[in-house]
């Protein structure tokens, strides 16, 4: 613990108390200044495509054909179109299979596992397993994907194992790719949990933990009691972040299974990218894009209200 | 009395405490072996000229890999790319984003609040939902192919958890400190540039790493964003990589995963221990 920010943090550290100095703590508009830049970078390239999506989400923008030359408004129909395309529900419902199974219940179990393992474990082996767990989220997202491809394809490391402990071997990129892709990304993400957990875990005064075992509190009922309700700030964070994270994995699943076979592991994302790019509906797929990000506030919604009312500020 | 029972249920509790160590070591090695697998392929296949999609001990260990792909096309240049794309954008996100840090980490405002949670609200926003009005937009003020436009948006797209972590990192400066140098009358960006930023060093470093090696990992943006090879970072020109050769050699693609990947993992390397701590300290996570 030598972070100096660390240490230094006081109980309240939401800047200067009302006490502070005679020249007052009041933004001034030249105090404002220094915010110019970063404020001008997220309306030009935040907000600008955020605002031009509500455009484009209604009209029947396209590379090629109709929408290329001219483009007109089309009103709701993209959205509608959605709503009766068979492919999209397809895609909705296993962008959901994928969050709730890699990210809500994968990362974060795997996470808080790992982290309360950490707290128990031998050092050495708590060493050298949280490294290669971190290892595996820093890696570059594409090298996940095809590491993670090799580990499960036909001919793969999964299998080679299976054979050799005598299980039956699986393809899982053809019989269940959306859950290979969904291990694939606990594999990827499961550190980011696992480092926000054990800081939480950090935080919690050991001699709570002793009064409780002292009163007879076994570890479950130990962890149910006393983890869970002060890591509650931090397990509510975690799950909106490693949702919404979750909801725009790209990449990794992109280069595993190319959203296939047969559409069973394409995602929002990916079916997003299909519409606009391969079939060239740039307004169609940005209305898609739309509803992914309405599943994400949405989410986020739900998960802010797990948190304690003080840490709403 | 109580001091000849004492030692019996420390003896219970030290030898249950060594019981929870060994099962609680047993899981997490189950769980180390899960995670090793795939990582112990991309290593031993890059040393296998004969490299399949199992992971396989080389029958000759071989540098044959890395000198097949140890030229300017495949290795050297989308790697500079990398280098210029991400250095590029950490560059812009971290100036501004502690420039944006500093007022509202000291000053209070009315719409302070209504900021932060814009901001920790955008952290969240996936920017993958975003890339086809970006791609549109781009396409329409001829950035399409611009290293500067890549740079720019990839940059603004990390801006919201730059500002997040890095205003955690300086609300932890205590402010008293700068108060004396205001007095002095030094300006904002004078007490910010000798006094706040030194003290939160550390600090600075988790978010630019943190920065970076996110950004280094991105395949999405520049794979909408740029389209000329010679502009193509090496997330991109990996994805290429089997097409390139026909059948895919393995061996080499694992090869060119290591380069890729190993100025990151140095970098985490170098931080590793701070930028776990830069969870903790952040107020990402009030545990």
């Amino acid at each position: 613990m030598t972070s100096d920010a660390h240490t230094a943090s006081p109980p309240r550290p939401a800047g200067p108390t009302p006490r502070s100095g005679r020249l007052g703590n009041r933004l001034t508009p030249v105090r404002a200044l220094p915010m110019l830049p970063a404020g001008l970078l997220l309306v030009g390239f935040m907000l600008g495509p955020i605002l031009y999506s509500l455009y484009l989400a209604f009209t029947d923008k396209a590379i090629r054909g109709e929408g290329a030359s001219s483009t007109s408004f089309v009103g709701l129909s993209n959205f509608t179109d959605a709503f009766t395309d068979g492919d999209f529900w397809n895609s909705l419902v296993l962008t959901l299979v994928f969050t709730v199974v890699s990210a809500v219940i994968g990362q974060n179990v795997m996470g808080m596992l790992l982290a309360l393992l950490m707290e128990r474990a031998h050092r050495i082996l708590t060493f050298a397993v949280t490294s290669l767990v971190i290892a595996a989220w820093i890696l570059p997202e594409v090298v996940a994907g095809y590491l993670l491809y090799t580990f499960f394809a036909g001919e793969g490391s999964l299998n080679t194992i299976l054979a050799a402990i005598g299980l039956p071997t699986q393809n899982m990129l053809f019989t269940a790719p959306i859950l290979a892709v969904s291990f694939a990304n606990i594999w990827r993400g499961t550190a980011f949990s696992m480092l926000v957990y054990s800081a939480a875990l950090s935080a919690v005064p050991g001699d709570v933990y002793e009064s409780a075992s002292l009163d007879g509190a076994g570890p479950v009922r130990r962890f149910r009691s006393i983890t869970v309700p002060l890591l509650r700030p931090a397990i509510a964070t975690n799950l909106m972040l490693t949702t919404l994270q979750t909801l725009s994995v790209f990449g990794l699943i992109f280069i595993m299974t190319g959203g296939g076979p047969a559409r069973q592991s394409q995602t929002l994302p990916l079916y997003m990218y299909e519409q606009a790019f391969s079939y060239g509906q740039l307004g169609y797929g940005t209305a898609v894009a739309l509803l992914l990000l309405l599943i994400g506030a949405a989410a986020s919604l739900v998960y802010l209200r797990l948190l304690p009312e003080e840490e709403k500020r | 009395m109580t001091t000849t029972t004492r030692p019996a249920p420390t003896s219970t509790t030290g030898s249950r405490a060594r019981g929870t160590t060994v099962a609680s070591s047993l899981v997490m090695l189950v769980i180390g072996l899960a995670f090793l697998v795939p990582l112990l392929w991309v290593v031993l296949a890059s040393f296998d000229t004969e490299a399949s999609l199992s992971v396989a001990w080389p029958q000759t260990w071989s540098l044959g890999n890395f000198a097949a792909i140890w030229n300017a096309e495949t290795t050297f240049r989308p790697l500079a790319n990398s280098l210029i794309l991400c250095g590029g954008a950490t560059l812009v996100t971290m100036v501004t984003a502690v420039l944006c840090a500093y007022p509202m980490s000291r000053f209070r405002f009315r719409a302070k609040r209504p900021l932060l949670l814009t901001i920790i609200f955008s952290t969240g926003l996936p920017i993958t939902a975003i890339m086809i009005p970006v791609y549109s937009l781009f396409v329409q003020v001829n950035l399409i192919d611009s290293m500067v436009g890549a740079i720019l948006f990839l940059g603004a797209s990390s801006l919201p958890y730059a500002i997040f972590l890095t205003k955690g990192f300086m609300d932890g400066v205590p402010v008293d400190i700068e108060e004396s140098a205001w007095t002095e009358g030094a300006g904002v960006l004078r007490a910010l540039w000798s006094v706040v930023l030194p003290l939160m060093r550390s600090g600075m470093a988790v978010a630019t790493i943190f920065t970076f090696v996110m950004m280094w990992g991105n395949f999405f943006v520049p794979f909408m964003l740029l389209l000329s090879p010679e502009n193509l970072p090496a997330a991109v020109t990996l994805y290429t990589f089997s097409s390139q050769y026909g059948q895919v050699a393995y061996g080499q693609l694992a090869a060119f995963s290591i380069f890729y990947s190993l100025p990151v993992v140095a970098l985490y390397l170098f931080l590793g221990r701070s930028l776990g701590q830069g969870f903790a300290a952040a107020g990402g996570v009030k545990g």
